[in-house]
Parts: C-alpha cells; structure tokens; sequence
C-alpha cells in the first residue's frame, strides 16, 4: 500500500448534455474504509464513481484521486472479459498494473473470492456473482489506494454478497479508500460512511448512527397510518414519520420506534420534497 | 502493449461467428466474383504511334477516345505507355499496324478487341498482361483489396465495439494503459490477420487462376499495408459511432458497399457518369484496386503509381489520425482539469 490520502470530490457538479447529472456534491473517501454511495436508479451513483476515475469530465468541481497505477475500478458491468477465462482475465490486469499473475496476491485474491477452482472458465460463462467477485478481485490485484466499485452486489446472491463484503472489508482493513456504489442501504450500513443521492443531489451524509439520530420528529409503527402520505410499509407495519413530533395513533397496537438507516432515508426524501412542494 | 495483443486474439479466437466470417466470406466472394462478375464498356483510350498514326487515328471508331498521336514512337513506346496505365489501347503503324490492347481492364479490352476487329484496315491485335482476357486475372487483383477492407472496416469495427457493449472500453480507460497502447494493442492483431488474409488470397488466387504477378512484390506489399491503415482507420471510426455490434455492422456495409460497386473493380469508373463516379474516388478501394491490377498484371513500378500510391498514403493518415482521435476520446475523456467554481482551474490530487 502506497502513501494514504483521503481521496474524494468537492462541490462537483457534473452536466451531461442538458442534464444535470449531479450538483454540488462533496465527498471524502478516507484510508482504511469503506465508504458508500447510495441512492435509486438514476440518482447520480454512476456518474459520481466514473467521476472519480476520469471516466467522465465533471464540469466543475475538484477531484481528489490517485494515479492510474493506484487506482482500481470494477465498472457496473464488472469489467471483466467475457471471451477470456478466469485466470487470463486476472493476468491481463495482473500484467497491466505491473503485477506478476503467478504472485501470491492474485492466487490469494481469486481463493478468497472462491474462484480458485475455475481457473479455466470462461468470465462469459460464471455465473452472475462470480463474474461479480471476479471484477471487485481485478480492482484490488495490484493493491491500489483507492478501490471504486460500482453495484459489486447487484444482482448477487446473498452468499456472493458476503464474500464480497469480506473482499471489500480486508482490502479497507490493509488501508485502502474504499468507494462503493450501491441501491441497498442495509449494504450501505455496514460502510463506515456513507452519502445518499437523490436526483444528483446529496441528500444525507455521514455514518449511519449519526444519520438516524438527526432524524427530526417521530416515528411510530402502526397498523393504520394516520397520514399515508407520510407512512411506508416495512414487513406486515407501516412506519409512520409525524414531522410534529407527534405520536398519538388510533391504533392502540401504535408505539414510537427508533428510525434505522432506511427509514431515516426515506423521511430525508420526504422532508425535501415536502420543502420542494 | 503485447497483453493487450494477447487478450485480442484470445478473444477474436473464441468470437465463432467472427471466425467463421472471416473464413467463409472471403472464399465465398473469392469465387463468386473470380468467376461471375461481367461488364461492358463505352469509352477506350487511345495512343497511337508510327508514320501512319495521324491517318489510323482518323479512322478509328468512335469508342477509341484519341489521347495521343505520336509519329515518333515505336512499339517500345506503346508497351510502356499501357504498362504506366496511361491508355487502354497504343496502336502502332507504319508496316503493319498493331493495336496492343492493356489486358488488365479486363471489360475495356474486350469491348476494345472486337472493335478493332470491326475497323477499317487490317489492325493486328495483341492483348497484353492478360492474352485470354479472363475475368479473374482481373478480379483476384480487386479482390485482394476488398478484402483486406472487409476485415479492416468490419471486423475492426466489431471488434473495437464489442468492448464498449461490454463494458470493458471503461476498465480499459481507467488501466494504465497510454491511450496509444490499447488503440494499437486493439488493431494490431486485425492488421496482422488482415495482411496474411490478403498473402493468403493473393497466393491462392495465383495457384487457383494462374494470376501472374508481374511486379515488385515490396511495393505491394507496402501498398497493401497503407491501404490496409485506411481501412483499419475506417473501422476504428465506426466503432467510434456505434454502440452496438448490431449499428457497426450497418455502417460497416454502409461504408461497404460503394466501395464494392464504385471502385471500378466490377464497373469501370469511366463508364460512370460524374453524379457518382466523384465517389469512387473517394474510396480507399478505388487506388487499392489501380495499384494491385498495375503491380499484379502490367508489371508497373512506382512512377507509373504515384498517384494512387499518394492518395492512399494521405488516406491512412487522415482517417487513422480521424480514427484515433475519437477512439482516445473514449478512452480519455476527461482530459484537463475542470473549471472550477469560481472559474479557476480546479486543482487535483494525482499522486498516492
């Protein structure tokens, strides 16, 4: 691992076309940790990590990146050749990046991954989260300062997913700044930060208990929410956001809970639309 | 460099389809052009030579388009005058009269030998550089360059677009490759596989149809290279305005095709009327074609194919250079440093 820098982006604004892709976000990615980037379809995700790695030209704003030899990145399509197999997929990058295939680190990167038995398999033929585990394992070969992955567990089973969190988490533990993209906040949970985008802009940042504990108002669980507008179901309850603080219910089964990450996300939404209306 | 060489061929090896098109297409339009293609003529340049030539001149027909009339030369002057493909026909008198006919326009020659057959006065006719007048001495030197820009257009093309429509063109931007690295990395291996294809085609054209090859062998090859980096280049700009391997296919048929009908390797551009003749010398084809025929067939050297030989080079230049500016921009494209909020440069950590 090289010299640590935290890495990042400053008051980025990102117009593409005439679209405005993303507005005045700022966001550190620090040395040994994870940071995510959440947000649904079209939030922004995408263009902020392709930002980052100089994939698109943000149209103002500072980038805070390494140098191409320390940057590692598994793009949302994972990257990988398809019509090469597993262990030439690993030489090609070994060999771009300076690193020798047959080094300890690419053989022990694609055991811990679990791909170490299908060496010979074509990257086309993997199934959807091994070609997934393949691509994160192609960012982290050369041991780069800064890892970006886009949506690494999209579309992963759940399995993969924990195989892929262990990947992640040892590469941010051996002091990397990690960058991922995701759309499930309990993912994003685990990060040690992380910056929730809707429509380009930021919407909450921080960790998560810091996030949960700004939430404004209350929050009830109830059977029938008073106010639909302001409720969402989770499991067989609704959540129940009263901005007022609030908290009585007809519903005598009502009690006040303590928002998590997804609910604290989901009342952000709702405060800034509530305030854009 | 040579990883990226590697990791082209290895895939190239298991795309089957581009395989099997790269195996089959050439061989198919090999035989069908070697053997089918057909056209006529209206219109045949003519030199005529010796103490007579003024009075031979006046009685040719009308197809015979007089260029030049030289009481001075002799049938040494004739031969060279068709070798350096200036006319199509170089009569000699004085004696006998001798008509030696330029084989090598293979549709001219034809129409040009039964019309002197039909002129006035008895004119011997000695058809040069292809005596039986058979088609395929004529089209394996076309073919030869269609081929070469089939690979280099289309399959180039397909190659170069399928690591956009998979993804890959973005992990290759962010590797620490010079943009240099993967834009030659990428096409090396179709200029290797596009040249044997065309040693490959012009030997078997050879041993297929006892085509002759006259000429320095050197400068066709280094023609076949130029020609070939146009038509690499024109791959490569086609990748650049596909997304798919669906669109490079249309546009690489789109760039195809008037090559095939416009470059006067089935009919002749001077057949043409000038609203579509303009195009075929356009094409990179058209002075591929000029070159093989005079190099193969007449046994022309450099000063009688400057000309296609300087266009061609100018073409490479130009729509490789074209070609790899658009592809750099896909692979770098941020490129400078954003203006920052307040107008100034923005600064940029770029070292760990």
């Amino acid at each position: 691992m090289s010299e640590q820098h935290t890495f990042g982006v400053d008051r980025l604004t990102v117009e593409l076309g005439a679209t405005r892709a993303l507005s005045g976000i700022a966001l550190d990615v620090p040395p040994g940790a994870v940071t995510a980037v959440v947000g649904g379809d079209g939030a922004g995700k995408t263009t902020l990590l392709r930002c980052l790695v100089g994939e698109v030209r943000p149209t103002c704003g500072t980038l805070r990146r390494p140098g191409k030899h320390h940057l590692g990145y598994m793009p949302s399509t994972s990257g990988v050749w398809r019509d090469l197999s597993v262990a030439e997929n690993v030489a090609f990058a070994a060999t771009a990046y300076g690193v020798e295939p047959e080094a300890d680190r690419p053989r022990a990167l694609l055991r811990a991954a679990r791909l170490d038995d299908f060496s010979d398999r074509l990257a086309g033929d993997l199934s959807g989260g091994m070609r997934q585990k393949l691509g994160v394992v192609m960012a982290m070969l050369h041991d780069p300062a800064l890892i970006v992955l886009d949506e690494p567990s999209t579309g992963v089973d759940p399995v993969s997913r924990v195989e892929l969190w262990r990947l992640v988490s040892e590469a941010a533990a051996g002091g990397a700044a990690v960058l991922l993209a995701t759309t499930y906040i309990d993912e994003a949970e685990r990060a040690s930060s992380l910056l929730v985008l809707d429509e380009g802009r930021p919407l909450v940042e921080g960790d998560a208990a810091s996030i949960t504990a700004a939430v404004p108002g209350t929050l009830i669980a109830t059977a029938t929410p008073t106010d639909r507008t302001r409720a969402w179901r989770r499991g067989t309850r609704f959540h129940e956001w009263r901005p007022d603080g609030a908290s009585d219910s007809a519903d005598s089964s009502a009690v006040t809970i303590t928002p998590d990450l997804e609910d604290a996300v989901i009342i952000e939404m709702l405060n800034r639309r509530a305030v854009a209306s | 460099m040579w990883p990226m060489v590697q990791k082209e061929v290895r895939e190239l090896r298991r795309d089957r389809r581009t395989v099997a098109m790269l195996i089959g297409l050439p061989l198919i339009l090999l035989v069908v052009f070697g053997y089918a293609a057909n056209f006529d003529v209206s219109e045949v340049r003519t030199a005529v030579y010796g103490d007579g030539a003024e009075t031979v001149a006046g009685q040719l027909p009308d197809l015979f388009v007089v260029d030049t009339v030289d009481p001075n030369g002799d049938e040494s002057t004739a031969r060279q005058e068709l070798v350096d493909g200036n006319a199509d026909v170089a009569i000699t008198t004085g004696g006998t009269t001798t008509a030696f006919v330029d084989g090598s326009s293979l549709f001219t020659a034809q129409t040009a030998a039964a019309a002197l057959a039909q002129a006035p006065g008895s004119i011997t006719v000695d058809i040069l550089f292809n005596p039986d007048l058979k088609t395929s001495w004529v089209m394996v030197p076309a073919l030869v360059g269609l081929i070469m820009a089939f690979i280099g257009t289309l399959i180039t093309s397909l190659g170069l677009v399928r690591e956009r429509q998979a993804g890959t063109i973005e992990q290759l931007a962010v590797m620490p490759f010079r943009p240099s690295d993967v834009i030659v990395g990428k096409i090396a291996p179709y200029f290797v596989l596009a040249y044997l294809d065309m040693i490959v085609v012009t030997v078997l054209g050879a041993l297929l149809f006892g085509v002759p090859f006259q000429g320095s062998v050197v400068l066709f090859g280094v023609g076949a290279a130029v020609f070939l980096l146009a038509v690499l280049g024109l791959g490569v700009l086609i990748s650049t305005v596909s997304q798919n391997q669906g669109q490079a296919v249309q546009t690489a048929m789109f760039v195809m095709l008037p090559q095939i009908l416009l470059s006067g390797m089935i009919f002749p551009l001077e057949s043409m009327p000038w609203g579509v003749r303009w195009i075929g010398y356009l094409l990179p084809l058209t002075y591929f074609v000029d070159l093989s025929g005079g190099i193969m067939l007449r046994g022309a050297g450099l000063p009688a194919l400057w000309i296609p030989f300087a266009v061609l080079a100018v073409m490479a230049v130009v729509i490789l250079g074209a070609a790899i500016l658009r592809f750099r921009r896909d692979l770098a494209p941020d490129t400078g440093a954003p203006p920052n909020i307040d107008g100034s440069d923005a600064e940029r950590t770029a070292t760990a």
